[in-house]
């Protein structure tokens, strides 16, 4: 604790001086400073005018007097391990070990702003754009120490904090080089990589600095954020989303000490000093609201979107003639699949801190986007950009836009409304009710087989909701009556929509819809998840319509090595054994077993990721249970196996309780599944079994690893249900219900 | 307003509140800064605000202030360091066995619980003895492999 104040000191400090930040911070900062960099012995003591210009070195490095480094990054670690991906590449580049180099991230006053975080871009992007200004920087230095130690740069090498002569003799530190210095240096987009068969670093499981904290209640989060003087908020959301405010009376939280009302139009909340209070008085404020039922409810959504009008159709792939084909195939086979809406559903409810003063305002949060966030709120807000200051903080894993960024807004409403620096933390019926969802998808799939079991031609239709310009609008300023955006954008939804197989005919359609139910945003892998479920489940039934087995099926339409290894590699930890679906033999018991497989080429365009599962499925009782679950994943370049193989195992349990467990309920008023009785998730008792294999390619550029494994998850788990029960699910969540339904059809 | 002993941590310790049903969560939170039991679900769901009772594992969302009164109260805190951590802490670390970590606080504590009682459990055991835990970032694998690294310790 003694080195992280002594580090938050200075950083606090230099950040007074700092010309960028030219409004009081309060003593809130360095707390924030340190725990950014947890266990790292840099010390943080920037430049004295702090560069954020993604164009400068400076922007991204310091190199501090003692030898040390401290880089800057607007792409924050939500849990991922980007935090070591990135200091690792960096440290690589720079040759300074990584306990070396300090992280401070997602703070609008100290990091450039070089994209926020999401669709697995940390490291391609992010940690690759610091890469390149690490590199610019090992340039500099080599350059620096020539001259000093007045030899050819080609005789040095930069390493160990040092640039000395390759060949042994007298070095020189690059904290003596250039030490506290301002660079002036601008990325240069050429500048040499090291070569990877010389890596030292990447590709090695460094392990994450922030773990041993968050094992020991030492790293600090969000929620544990406080500042002198700060009141604790409850936001009392309304019970219908669309219902107006009609009255309050404040007399029913009579009897609880020190607790105010906040009311502006519909925007309700209460603040205390403590914060049970706050809490106690969120329940028991008496207010009486309009009535509201404006959404069609969450039974029957299908033919509710299939109702819904089509503001416009979007043509993706047009090849051939799939109409004259499906026509003359000798099989012909269609299905639908439907995804439900979900909530991210992170575990800690969404927090922030704001503190608006006269002079100039700070939000902590945890948005995924701090930039992007902070230039939103001021806009909506009427802070000018430059007063308000965005700062990032751990906080409960996010997996895209949950109730993070309603949460900031929240608190800077209050704060600005009260004068006083203000913390609101949703409660859990909130973040389940309130979060922006996933979307639900739609897919119907037409194909068509030839007399040899080819497939001839395919039809992808889906319906999904509209893209809409503009920010997303945040609940309290709705509330509120502040006028703002009423954007709408849920990520990339049409990739993957298509077959990864050779296929001559083909035609994939999107219907964007112009109305969907509940306000919506990007969550984990959006639509990618959905899409692959649809095509890989679908190639599996056309694999069965052909009497092939799957495996071998898929990998006639293969060409690409690295979609071959893949494949074969999970196929092979799992023990396949080649013949079609179902399973011939797949009682033990009451159970029935069976396997599956999918593919998936991430974004059509990165990640190569085969993943075969063993199920069983119990004829009384509906219930999957998923034994064994094994993947081959090909990101390129490996930053860090262990990290990445913490992101797939993660992707990969997280999906199955996408897919056996998730859906989003609500009634024409509201989100009814509020806690985790009405939305499970995954728990303990059905981990399976997970295996791993990482096919490294350290010359290849890297690809993330947060969202590749989660898309075929859905489609695999299907495809093994189907080997092992001879029935189709073609609905999410596969619950008890859906299974016992589908078995009793068949009979 | 009403005071409380606890023995929180091994030290005795006094605290105010205006309320009995004060679940202890705040308690721990707030007056004694222990910010290793987090704020879940308050709804004794998830697991994430666990902490031991005279050595048991308990969710301090459901216990209220007074029903906590005159116990004993272990945080994650009360544990160890990064320096000298408990050696279920040692198993979590040297398994990386987090991701965002919000549930690694409970995760921890209730197996320090289950490892109290059952000293070698088996992996069914622990998945059935951390099945009131959730992780949202799936790092479930990881854990059940800490817990039994830690039981062989
Ligand atoms: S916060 Fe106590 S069980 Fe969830
Ligand atoms: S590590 Fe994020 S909830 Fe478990």
């Amino acid at each position: 604790m003694e080195t992280l104040s002594a580090i938050s000191r200075r950083d606090f400090l230099w950040t007074g001086s700092a010309v960028v930040v030219s409004f009081a911070l309060g003593a809130a900062l360095p707390q924030n400073g340190a725990a950014q960099n947890p266990g790292a012995s840099a010390s943080l003591s920037p430049p004295l005018a702090k560069s954020l210009d993604p164009k400068e070195v400076d922007s991204f490095l310091a190199i501090q007097s003692d030898g040390s480094a401290t880089l800057y990054t607007s792409r924050v670690d939500v849990g991922t391990g980007l935090r070591i991906a990135m200091t690792q590449m960096a440290a690589e580049e720079l040759g300074i070990p990584v306990e070396r180099i300090g992280f401070v991230s997602g703070d609008t006053a100290l990091t450039p702003n070089h994209g926020g975080t999401g669709g697995s871009t940390g490291v391609p992007q992010g940690a690759v754009a610091v890469r390149q200004a690490a590199a610019t920087l090992r340039q500099h230095l080599l350059n620096l120490g020539a001259e000093q130690l007045q030899r050819p740069v080609a005789e040095l090498v930069l390493a160990e904090g040092q640039v000395r002569p390759a060949n042994g003799g007298q070095g020189i530190g690059i904290g003596a080089l250039t030490g506290g210095k301002r660079l002036a240096l601008p990325v240069d987009p050429k500048a040499p990589l090291k070569n990877p068969a010389e890596y030292t670093v990447v590709g090695k499981p460094v392990p994450r600095p922030d773990v041993p904290g968050k094992c020991t209640a030492r790293h600090p989060y969000l929620q544990d954020f406080t500042v002198p003087g700060m009141l604790h908020a409850r936001v009392i959301r309304p019970p219908a989303i669309g219902a107006k405010l009609l009255s309050v009376d404040e007399s029913s939280i009579r009897n609880i000490p020190d607790v105010r009302v906040v009311r502006i139009e519909n925007f309700l909340a209460v603040v205390a000093s403590d914060e049970w209070a706050a809490i106690r008085a969120a329940t028991s404020l008496q207010a009486t609201w309009s009535e509201w039922q404006g959404l069609p409810g969450s039974e029957g959504l299908d033919r509710h979107i299939r109702q819904t009008a089509v503001d416009h159709d979007q043509s993706l792939v047009s090849r051939g003639d799939p109409a004259a084909a499906l026509t003359g195939a000798a099989k012909q086979l269609s299905a639908t699949y439907s995804w439900p809406l979900q909530s991210h559903a992170s575990l800690g409810p969404s927090c922030a801190v704001a503190d608006v003063k006269a002079d100039g305002a700070t939000v902590w949060t945890a948005s995924q986007g701090p930039h992007r966030l902070r230039n939103y709120l001021a806009g909506v807000f009427g802070i000018p950009a430059d007063k308000l200051r965005v700062v990032y903080m751990d906080a409960s894993g996010s997996y895209g836009t949950n109730g993070g960024d309603d949460a900031a807004a929240d608190a800077l409403l209050i704060s600005k409304t009260i004068g006083k620096p203000v913390r609101v933390q949703w409660s859990r019926e909130d973040e389940h009710g309130w979060d922006p969802k996933g979307p639900a998808q739609l897919l119907e799939l037409r194909g068509g087989l030839d007399a040899e079991g080819r497939i001839i031609a395919w039809e992808t239709q889906m319906w999904n909701p509209n893209n809409l310009p503009g920010n997303r609008a945040v609940l309290a300023a709705d509330a509120a009556g502040i006028p703002q955006d009423h954007g709408q954008a849920t990520g990339s939804m049409v990739q993957n929509t298509e077959p990864p197989y050779a296929v001559p005919n083909m035609l994939v359609t999107a219907h964007w819809l112009k109305e969907t139910p509940l306000r919506l945003s990007n969550l984990r892998a959006p639509g990618k998840i959905a899409n692959v479920f649809a095509v890989e489940s679908f190639t599996d039934e056309l694999a069965a319509a052909a009497g092939a087995d799957p495996v071998a099926f898929r990998l006639r339409g293969l060409s690409d090595p690295r979609a071959i290894e893949v494949l074969q590699r999970a196929a092979e930890m799992i023990g396949w054994q080649t013949r079609p679906s179902p399973n011939p033999r797949p009682a033990q018991g009451n159970l029935l077993a069976g396997r599956g497989m999918a593919y998936a080429r991430y974004k059509q365009a990165e990640n190569y990721v085969g993943m075969a599962m063993e199920v069983t499925v119990d004829r009384a009782s509906g219930r999957i249970s998923v034994r064994r679950v094994t993947c081959a994943h090909d990101c390129g370049l490996v930053v860090n196996p262990d990290g990445l193989r913490n992101q797939i195992e993660g992707s990969i349990l997280q999906t199955l309780g996408r897919a056996l467990h998730e859906e989003v309920k609500f009634d024409r008023s509201r989100v009814t599944s509020v806690d985790w009785k009405s939305y499970p998730i995954l728990t303990f008792p059905e981990v399976p079994t997970v295996e791993i294999a990482l096919l490294d390619r350290p010359t290849l550029p890297p690809y993330g690893a947060g969202e590749p494994a989660t898309a075929p998850v859905a489609a695999a788990l299907a495809n093994a249900v189907f080997d092992a029960a001879g029935v189709r699910l073609r609905t999410v969540p596969f619950t008890p219900e859906r299974v016992l339904a589908a078995l009793r059809s068949t009979r | 307003m009403a005071q409380y002993r606890l023995r929180v941590n091994g030290r005795a310790v006094r605290v105010e509140s205006w309320d009995p049903a004060q679940p202890l969560l705040y308690v721990l939170r707030n007056s004694l800064g222990l910010h290793g039991p987090k704020f879940g679900c308050g709804l004794d769901q998830c697991g994430a605000c666990t902490v031991l009772i005279d050595g048991k594992a308990a969710r301090s969302c459901s216990v209220s202030v007074r029903q906590a009164a005159g116990r004993s109260i272990t945080t994650l805190e009360g544990l160890g360091t990064p320096e000298k951590p408990d050696p279920i802490q040692a198993a979590f670390i040297a398994e990386e066995a987090a991701q965002c970590g919000y549930c690694t606080n409970g995760m921890i504590m209730a197996a320090k619980s289950l490892l109290n009682q059952t000293p070698n459990p088996t992996p069914e055991q622990v998945k059935r003895g951390l099945a009131g835990n959730l992780c949202r970032c799936g790092t479930y694998t990881r854990i059940l492999s800490a817990v039994l690294r830690a039981a062989k310790a």
